[in-house]
């Protein structure tokens, strides 16, 4: 019963879209206010069946109702409550419903907050959201029914896969989607302003705020990702240029320039075709990754055409709305005008500059990971691209990106003084100086230019502080005057300063990790002590444990640094019976923001297991970076001047005093 | 020039993951050997896996490869000797630094190709933009929009 009101309430969901999907734009065209209105209403009842209709598919995996499909393959009766909730969206067709759920739920936002729009704007807008969501919900229901019900219902499930029971994967996919998913409210407001024929700055006002919250999530959304698979893959690595992780890391690109774009176009005025396009990209680029991830076809072009229902719906998808959507830009771009004149050298000119190195960076990651497909299908010619490929061309254009960082925020709009700029950078230029002499002095072994490269971070952060002192006046005025006006300083500005330092700090992680990381790789019996970057590791027995759903052999180690114990660390190796496999719970202990990690490899028949021990210097900063940069952008969202939309109470108190 | 391009290339390699599955009893003795082991792995793929390389993996095909590369640097091999045997056996698919050959011509030149284009492009039309002159004047508001900014603009509180 709960499955069949699941799949109804989704049939119904796209009733409502498709009705969103047409309704608004005949009342746009008759200029009927009440048939514009109606785009407000299906949007939040769209929003309604499809949480009743995820609801649904949470309570039959919660109860385990092995007689649906879905919860068959990928749940099992005791799994902890956690991981049958999560197991929802561990699977294809669980997390196609979490797309459409987080789709109707930034449609309903806009229904909901967006009453400072203008109405024709915002039905545009629904309308086009609808489009979408009619194209997902089908998808669903044609090749990806969740709630498939199976004849003769078995008795225990099979399981979800071992590695993705995990509270970091329970999280990470609904944080990417929401960043995925969020840059449809973008491309919408594109696709209205191009069919409305009308942009000005006031559109970048509205768009801002909704790529600030897509990005935001995005950002943190692949961090957590990332961290994940440090942890939980076992052997330590961090990003692989994976086509999945690229599926990712693609709109993130785009959606930076997006931000950055759209930022010009509300303070100046210019960049609207570019702004425009660029948000049409970035969304496409979200439909792209959706499409290599779900179909297949990046595990194997072969598995995709024996199977390509799936893929070519997506596919189909695809074509039409990028296909669509470049064709009107194309057809209405030219009678958008360009306005705001500036200098190549000002504030606009250093972010068409962050603008085209994104993109070219975002196009290399995309041509990565399409040309060897490409090959295979149109030449038969087999090829990879993995890390090498990218670590050659993409860092380069990030290096560049860096050096660019701090001088864009501290240049005058319109006509700026790179000179003056540069003399004010000075010390932040000195501080990255000095640390690269302090590096390059206390370290041995590893490349040369890795003290360059943490110099270049040091770099990007002091540039950041920089902006900060000056905006205050840290330095030239009393402190209290100073504090004032830090406190005064628009939200907007200290996220910036926030995001930039972010990189930096990320960068001075990624280049200690891979610089200075060291390795212990040994078969270790009992009472065997590996000494590792001054740590000396002891290990002390192997237990066995049964878990909820799993068998684990646990490795007890003893931490010690110059005779005085630190801790115990309890790396497992765990079988999953249902599924036949195992994974690697490595252990992890934080010394700052530098990591020991542990995993396990086999155990012999003499009682000896094979050990991988790392130390992994100021690790963490590659994840507290991403989450600076988050930070920084929640900031700048909660920026008064971007809150449009928020109620405003202000206004609704001056309406229930009567003026003097 | 030239040194700042091996800055740059060097600068690369500092990125290169320092991840792996290599096992205890597949270390050469010789560290340098077993370091070169470690660098021409890392750039070579495990072909059952998904897109990782044969340092990375834990299948049975990847440790196979690790010990086939570690027996030819023992022969005596160069690193390009090793990765040449290596395709003539497997094909260009185990290379994940794609060669620079008429089929990857476009792979390894785009990212110049954009920047110069782009380049190109951004400085023509400021030029052409500058040449032109004056400000465009923002489009007139639509006959709504007036009467939403009468409205507002009544709204505005008398007193302070």
């Amino acid at each position: 019963m709960i499955a069949e009101s699941g799949h109804y309430a989704l049939v119904l969901a796209l009733a409502l879209a498709l009705i969103q999907s047409i309704v608004p734009l005949i009342g746009a065209r008759l200029h009927d206010a009440a048939l514009m209105n109606v785009a407000r209403s299906t949007a939040l009842a769209q929003l309604l069946f499809v949480g009743a209709s995820f609801i649904a598919l949470v309570t039959l995996h919660v109860n385990s109702d092995f007689s649906v499909a879905n919860v068959y393959e990928n749940s099992h009766s005791m799994k902890p409550l956690l991981y049958k909730i999560t197991g929802v969206w561990g699977n294809h067709e669980g997390s196609m419903l979490l797309w459409v759920a987080i789709l109707a739920l930034f449609g309903g936002l806009v229904a909901a907050f967006g009453n400072n729009l203008p109405l024709s704007l915002r039905a545009h807008v629904l309308a086009v959201q609808a489009w979408i969501a009619s194209a997902f919900y089908l998808f669903i229901l044609v090749t990806s029914n969740p709630f498939l019900r199976i004849a003769n219902p078995p008795i225990e499930g099979r399981d979800l896969n071992p590695v993705l029971q995990d509270i970091g994967l329970a999280v990470h996919p609904p944080m990417l989607y929401l960043g995925y998913v969020g840059f449809s409210i973008s491309f919408s407001f594109a696709i209205a302003a191009l069919m409305e024929g009308r942009i000005d700055a006031a559109w970048a006002r509205w768009v801002r705020p909704w790529t600030l919250m897509a990005w935001i999530f995005l950002t943190l959304g692949i961090a957590m990702g990332s961290y994940w698979a440090y942890y939980e893959l076992g052997w330590g690595g961090w990003w692989f240029w994976d086509p999945v992780e690229n599926a990712s890391l693609m709109p993130w690109l785009a959606g930076t320039a997006l931000l950055h774009s759209a930022l010009v176009m509300e303070k100046r005025n210019a960049l609207k075709v570019w702004t425009i396009l660029l948000s049409i990209l970035t969304f496409s680029l979200s439909l792209l990754g959706t499409f290599l991830v779900r179909s297949g076809v990046i595990t194997s072009v072969h598995a995709f055409a024996t199977d390509p229902t799936r893929g070519v719906f997506i596919l189909l998808i695809l074509c039409v709305f990028i296909g669509g959507s470049l064709s009107l830009f194309a057809a209405r771009a030219t009678s958008l005008k360009q306005g705001g004149l500036f200098a190549p050298i000002s504030r606009e000119g250093a972010l068409v500059l962050n603008n085209l190195l994104l993109t070219v960076a975002c196009a290399v990651v995309l041509f990565g990971t399409l040309y060897p497909l490409a090959m295979e299908v149109l030449a038969d010619y087999k090829m990879s691209v993995g890390a090498p490929f990218y670590n050659l061309t993409f860092a380069p254009l990030f290096t560049l990106l860096l050096i660019a960082v701090p001088f864009g925020p501290m240049l005058a709009w319109k006509r700026g003084d790179l000179l003056g700029v540069t003399q004010r950078l000075l010390a932040a230029g000195v501080a990255g100086l000095v640390v690269i002499a302090i590096v390059w002095a206390w370290t041995r072994g590893g490349s040369a230019l890795a003290p360059l490269a943490i110099g270049l971070g040091v770099f990007v952060i002091a540039g950041a502080v920089t902006d900060l002192v000056e905006r205050t006046g840290l330095l030239r005025l009393p402190f209290a005057t100073a504090l004032h006006r830090a406190r005064g300083m628009p939200r907007s500005a200290w996220g910036t300063v926030f995001a930039h330092a972010g990189l930096g700090v990320a960068l001075i992680g990624i280049v200690c990790e891979t610089t200075w990381n060291s390795e212990y790789i040994a078969t270790m019996k009992p009472s065997d002590v590996a000494h590792v970057a001054g740590y000396d590791l002891k290990l002390d027995g192997l237990f066995q444990r049964q878990g909820p759903n799993y068998r684990e052999m646990i490795a007890e180690f003893n931490v010690s640094r110059d005779g005085e114990t630190l801790s115990v660390m309890t790396p497992s190796k765990r079988s999953f019976t249902t599924r036949g496999s195992s994974t690697t719970e490595a252990a992890l202990l934080t010394r700052g923001a530098s990591q020991l990690y542990i995993s396990l490899g086999d155990a012999n028949a003499e009682g000896a297991i094979a050990v991988r021990i790392y130390h992994k210097p100021l690790v963490l900063l590659i994840w507290w970076g991403p989450v600076m940069m988050a930070f920084g952008g929640m900031l700048s969202l909660s920026d008064r001047r971007l809150r449009v939309g928020a109620p405003k109470p202000a206004r609704a108190r001056q309406r229930l005093q009567p003026a003097e | 020039m030239r040194r700042m391009m091996l800055a740059i290339v060097a600068l690369m390699l500092l990125a290169l993951p320092a991840a792996h599955a290599v096992q205890p009893d597949e270390i050469m003795s010789d560290p340098a050997k077993e370091v070169r082991a470690r660098e021409l792995s890392r750039e070579l793929r495990c072909m059952v896996c998904q897109n990782q390389s044969i340092d990375d993996s834990d299948a049975p095909l990847a440790r196979d490869l690790r010990l086939l590369v570690r027996e030819r640097i023992a022969a005596g091999d160069s690193n390009s000797q090793v990765l040449d045997f290596l395709v003539a056996r497997y094909g260009e698919f185990v290379l994940l630094k794609p060669r620079f050959e008429r089929q990857t011509l476009l792979l390894w030149l785009l990212a110049p190709l954009l920047l110069i284009c782009g380049g190109l492009a951004l400085w023509l039309q400021i030029r052409r933009r500058s040449r032109n002159g004056a400000d465009v004047p923002v489009p007139p508001l639509t006959p709504e929009e007036e009467t939403r900014l009468a409205r507002l603009m009544s709204e505005e509180p008398r007193s302070s």
